[in-house]
């Protein structure tokens, strides 16, 4: 086992310098290669571990076959019989035992790897624990030590171990945050998974949905936004004491009351099972997910227009989501804008 | 002839000649036991359904090819995906496969059909009605949508109340009926209809391959027609195994389908093996290095493949204990394939290599189904694949073994094998054509996913967002597919031009072949061997050719050959089976006419349908079939 | 292989027809794989139930439900009939086409015995305990494989009903032989799985 602990250790250089080369690619808060945690980071020493023992074994497999292809090329007026080898005792003793050395190579850290991330933090009082619940198509966050429930955005302290709790209401999803870490299934009760990740730096990543859900399997993003300690506890502090705003015209809020808050919850109001939150909507990362509140980039735009857009004709934008149109339900035009000015100005601090 | 094949004619005496009832024109189709025809059929159903797949593909390469792209609905495009990929494994590949089988195993080992040309025909038949029956999903209320690994509970009624998955259950388990009569006919063909000489360890690789593939199919198709037979119940007859409400668990689904399913990728694999196996050596005018080690490696591959389904599973939260010893066992397989893939290169090592249309294509397998393995045993790596599963790198893990591997392969083969089928070469210059377009499209379509997946792409998403560092790679992936859509139609050009030149092929077109196959005419008649040969060693031929014999040494003399009789009881009984299916799968809707609900839902329709089927069955007992004979003068006339 | 057909030319059969022919050899170790590939889906439905049988969703529970008489009243037929067939295929092999039709009948009748009893437990669970297929996961576990073992016993009863016909009709031949030979095997086959079923079913739900 030393042995091919040390073969191991002699891939290192190579494993090195293929991690510079992959590192160009993707988004920082979006690709595997670009690792921003631990548990990332150990998924990625192992795919660094086995990308470099396949390309060695490709190199091989590769140069044998370009060599007896020109080399063994049958010529013009070749018509000598070639010799009928049987086979070499000695080489199918070899490419049985070094594939075997590799293949070991790779599995005991492996192994080792995979008992390291049975380590699911449920226990430890310092970590952070959330229930992480899939709908179609959105994520609940709800933060059992606080009594706090969120939607799409995931807050979180840097550094801290962050505990996981995974369920679905509905079909089966998968929470997967790639640069954090490897993804894990929601299920429905009976099989709850368990999972960790940290965060040691500041920053918003992308996570997605990994289990095909239904149509808009494909824009069942979120974000998981990590900042400081005490930004994160003053977030707590705020989530925990909400102001249930209302609009201020009465109309609308008396609307708003009848036909939004039917499902969604704010402020203090217990968490609606079949909705998302509205608490603070206005200070989150996007809308729905997808439409990026940040007119800084190309792709997005202020959450004012992003909420607009969701709440003329959210089928448009997700389809298959289980939110009616608002107009169905009997607002006007002017109404939704007035919804959706006072979401934009409902903050958190 | 042995066989066991009997028609409705019981007391209709045997008679000299060809006297015997034939049909002609498509009755001669419908009703043929023949393992050549059967073969024929196959293709053509194979090939059929494989266009169709195909174009789904491109459809859904056209919806990939920017972000944000509104060519496709995002329902329309999940029932696209649902689509491709199972119509692609169990109603394209699977046929070819077949195809494959039926012509070239009984003229490999030596027999003048298989062992039960009646239940070869039955399998044919059921196979294309379960298929149709899936496909009629797309006119009558949509196709399946939950993907075609049906993972409930989407796929239950709750999530897809359309009648989508009813056809996804019920055509895939008539059709897998279909495959696993196909299954026991060749292990049972394998077992007893070898010619004299020809121990097991005599057998051409490809024959090996089969008898191994069948096994699998034995042995794993049962596990998926418990599965379906399960979500039918759950979904028509509200039964509760995936339903949480009332205790089910949707995990279990999971464990039944890949206890099938990674078996059945085994099934689709090693016919290619024996294809690349039979391949090699022929051009390179040397046996096959080390036969025995190939042996021992197809059936450690078909072992191991039972042991490794959880590695699909990983993510579903089996626990470390399950993860790290499925890992392990899945890295395994590494080593017999990794034998399989030497041994090849040391076949053409010291021979002479004829780069023809199908060795090219055996060429092209060698590396990239190479790639298409390694990237398997890195997914193998549970923590690494926590990163992998359900991303694009899957994705492009499983076309470069499926496409990579069992289509090269089969295209290998379709090229090798085609002057036995039809009696006429494919043209080499188009041959070649298709092998170049297909296999840049295919590495372009597929080399560039990896990275899609590894960026954060994850698979059946029916658009994606801008500005993620996708769009370049997709946009490739897209000119790829249609690339590789191009060397298919080249292909088909090939066959169309093939087909209407004459029927000329000699017996041994290849000039090197090593087996029983290459020592009757092309096409061979319908009783395949006038004598059946007497086998001497492994690649029977060859070793008459180096004694310098001209053709085998008879194992008998020339006398009459008994031949089982045309039926068309297979063909009925498949229709009905198709009929029960409809009927049950639409037993609780209401319809617009009194007529129509009160046949469909007091199961009349079923009934009916699966009166027919056992009614032929019965009939297919009670009438014995005598078969006729072929006479040794007719013989000598031809 | 033209032989494949031949009977003996004085009309007697050798000691074991079924396998006189190549064709009825095939049959028969086609039988025998295709008992394997059985053997898998029974194994999956087990599986199944296994997993499922606790799951009672408030519905009744195994414990409440089997009435041990009347089962282990079922498994004494099924168990005799099987001893029946072997009777019926000794005596095919003894060329005594008499014994072996009348053999064939009483294992028929046990088998209907069998089946009666069981469409009698279901229609007691049904209607008296209010236990259906969509009862519970646990009711739809215990339907569909009992239900699969019910539906393989009833095709087996006609199946062995046809031979019986035919043996009437064709004789004792080269033809018929291999037919009643693997319908033997079908037969202990389910048996089989029945003895599985009653353990790991009815026993094992009793005690557990």
């Amino acid at each position: 086992m030393m042995k091919t602990w040390q073969a191991g250790k002699r891939l290192l250089p190579m494993t090195a310098a293929l991690g510079l080369l992959l590192a160009g690619c993707g988004r920082e808060d979006l690709s595997v290669l670009r690792p921003q945690g631990p548990v990332a980071e150990s998924s990625y020493g192992l795919m660094k571990l086995s990308i470099t023992i396949m390309i060695v074994v490709l190199l091989i497999v590769f140069s044998i076959a370009a060599y007896v292809w020109i080399r063994f090329r049958r010529k013009k007026d070749q018509d000598e019989i070639p010799k009928q080898v049987e086979g070499s005792f000695k080489l199918e003793v070899l490419w049985t035992v070094i594939p075997l050395i590799l293949v070991i190579v790779l599995a005991i850290p492996t192994v080792k790897v995979v008992f390291a991330a049975g380590n699911d933090h449920s226990d430890d009082k310092d970590a952070i624990k959330v229930k992480v619940t899939g709908h179609q198509y959105w994520w609940e966050f709800e933060y059992t030590d606080y009594g706090i429930t969120t939607a799409q955005d995931l807050i979180i302290p840097t550094g801290k171990h962050i505990a996981f709790e995974l369920s679905t209401k509905d079909v089966l999803h998968s929470f997967w945050v790639p640069s954090l870490a490897g993804k894990m299934d929601t299920n429905p009760d009976g099989t709850v998974n368990r999972f960790s990740f940290s965060a040691p730096n500041e920053g918003v990543y992308r996570g997605k949905c990994a289990e095909l859900c239904g149509p808009s399997h494909g824009f069942m993003e979120f974000k998981v936004k990590s900042v400081s300690g005490e930004a994160f506890d003053k977030w707590v502090a705020s989530m925990k004491a909400p102001e249930s705003v209302m609009p201020e015209d009465p109309v609308l809020a008396e609307k708003f009351k009848s036909q939004c808050l039917t499902c969604h919850a704010i402020g203090s109001m217990p968490a609606s099972p079949v909705a998302p939150s509205l608490t603070g909507i206005g200070s989150r990362e996007s809308v729905a997910g997808i439409l990026l509140n940040d007119d800084t980039r190309e792709d997005g735009a202020p959450v004012l227009e992003n909420l607009k857009t969701w709440l003329h004709d959210p089928q448009s934008v997700k389809p298959g989501n289980k939110m009616p149109n608002p107009k169905d339900m009997g607002l006007s035009d002017e109404e939704i804008d007035g919804i959706a000015e006072y979401l934009a100005g409902y903050t958190l601090e | 002839m042995a066989h066991a094949a009997q028609s409705l004619q019981p007391s209709q005496p045997l008679q000299p000649g060809h006297s015997a009832k034939r049909h002609t024109g498509l009755m001669d189709w419908i009703t043929t036991v023949d393992h050549k025809k059967i073969a024929i059929l196959y293709l053509w159903a194979g090939g059929l359904f494989f266009g169709i797949g195909g174009l789904e593909a491109i459809l859904i390469r056209i919806q990939l090819i920017k972000p944000m792209n509104t060519f496709l609905d995002a329902q329309t495009f999940n029932e696209l995906i649902t689509m491709h990929g199972t119509t692609m494994i169990f109603l394209g590949v699977m046929p070819v496969i077949f195809a494959l089988m039926n012509a070239v195993i009984p003229l490999q080992i030596g027999a003048r059909d298989v062992a039960f040309p009646f239940l070869n025909s039955l399998g044919f038949w059921t196979f294309l009605f379960g298929g149709l029956l899936l496909n009629l999903s797309w006119v009558m209320g949509g196709a399946p949508d939950a993907g075609w690994t049906a993972y409930t509970p989407l796929s239950s009624t709750g999530y897809s109340p359309s009648h989508g998955v009813d056809f996804y259950t019920i055509g895939l388990q008539i059709a897998g009926l279909g495959t696993l009569i196909g299954g026991i006919n060749f292990l049972a063909t394998i077992i007893t209809m070898r010619a004299p000489g020809m121990s097991f360890m005599r057998m051409p690789m490809f024959a090996w391959a089969t008898f191994i593939t069948s096994a699998i199919i034995l042995f794993a198709f049962p596990a998926v027609t418990v599965g379906l037979v399960l979500l039918t119940f759950d979904r028509i007859l509200d039964a509760n195994f995936f339903n949480v409400a009332g205790g089910g668990n949707p995990v279990l689904w999971q464990h039944i389908f890949w206890i099938f399913g990674h078996p059945e990728v085994y099934i689709l694999i090693l016919p290619a093996f024996g294809i690349i196996s039979e391949v090699i050596p022929t051009f390179s005018r040397k046996r096959l290095f080390g036969y025995s080690s190939m042996v021992f490696a197809t059936i450690l591959i078909a072992f191991l493949g039972f042991m490794v389904w959880a590695h699909h599973m990983f993510t579903t939260g089996l626990g470390p204990v399950a993860n790290a010893l499925f890992s392990v066992s899945t890295m395994l397989i590494a080593v017999p394939t990794g034998i399989k893939i030497f041994n090849w290169l040391f076949t053409m090592w010291g021979g002479q290599v004829r780069f023809t249309t199908p060795n090219l294509f055996a060429a092209g397998f060698i590396p990239t189904f190479t790639m298409g393995g390694v990237t398997g045993v890195m997914l193998a790596s549970a923590p690494a694949d926590f990163q992998f599963h359900d991303t694009y790198f899957v994705v492009a893990h499983f076309h470069y073994v499926i496409v990579g591997g069992l289509v090269l392969g089969l295209f290998a083969g379709l090229h090798y094998w085609w002057p036995k089928m039809f009696g006429r070469m494919l043209s080499e210059s188009l041959g070649k054509w298709t092998f170049w377009t297909f296999i840049i499209g295919f590495h372009l379509t597929f080399f560039v996913q990896h990275f899609l997946g590894l960026m954060g792409m994850q698979r059946r998403v029916f658009t994606y967002l801008p500005n993620q560092q996708f769009d370049t790679l997709n946009l490739v992936s897209t000119v790829g597919a249609f690339l590789m859509g191009v060397g298919m139609i080249i292909f088909l050009v090939n066959v169309f031009l093939t087909s209407r030149r004459p029927a000329d092929a000699p017996e041994d077109p290849w000039e090197d072949g090593r087996t029983l196959e290459w020592t009757i005419p092309s096409p061979p008649p319908e009783y395949n061997f006038k004598q059946t040969p007497l086998v001497r060693g492994l690649d029977a031929f060859w070793k008459e050719k180096m004694a310098g014999h001209k053709a085998m040494t008879p194992a008998e003399p020339i006398g009459p050959i008994h031949m089982p009789s045309a039926t068309i009881l297979p063909f009925l009984m498949s229709v009905g089976i198709f009929i029960a299916g409809l009927g049950f799968m639409f037993s609780r809707d209401e319809f617009s006419s009194s007529i129509m609900s009160f046949l469909f839902n007091n199961y009349i329709v079923t009934a009916l349908g699966l009166l027919i089927t056992f009614g032929s069955m019965l009939m297919r007992s009670l009438f014995d079939d005598h078969g006729w004979h072929i006479e040794p003068e007719e013989l000598e006339g031809r | 292989m033209t032989t494949a057909h031949a009977e003996a030319a004085d009309g007697t059969l050798p000691h074991e027809p079924e396998k006189a022919t190549l064709e009825g050899r095939n049959k028969v170790l086609a039988f025998w794989l295709f008992l394997g590939g059985e053997a898998v889906l029974f194994g999956t439905l087990f599986a199944t139930f296994l997993a499922l049988r606790n799951q009672t969703n408030e519905g009744p529970s195994a414990a409440e439900l089997f009435h041990l008489p009347l089962v282990a009243a079922a498994t004494f037929l099924l168990l005799v009939s099987s001893l029946t067939s072997v009777f019926a295929i000794q005596a095919m092999h003894r060329g005594n086409v008499a014994q072996l039709r009348n053999w064939l009948v009483v294992t028929v009748l046990l088998g209907l015995a069998f089946l009666i009893l069981e469409i009698y437990e279901f229609s007691v669970y049904i209607r008296h305990e209010e236990f259906g297929m969509t009862t519970s996961a646990f009711s739809s576990a215990f339907y569909t494989l009992v239900g699969f073992h019910g539906a393989h016993v009833a095709f087996g009863i006609l199946w062995i009903s046809v031979l019986i016909g035919q043996l009437a009709h064709k004789g004792l031949t080269v033809v018929t032989a291999p037919k009643i030979y693997v319908s033997a095997m079908y037969w202990h086959f389910i048996d089989v799985v029945w003895v599985f079923i009653f353990t790991v079913v009815y026993l094992l739900g009793k005690v557990g």
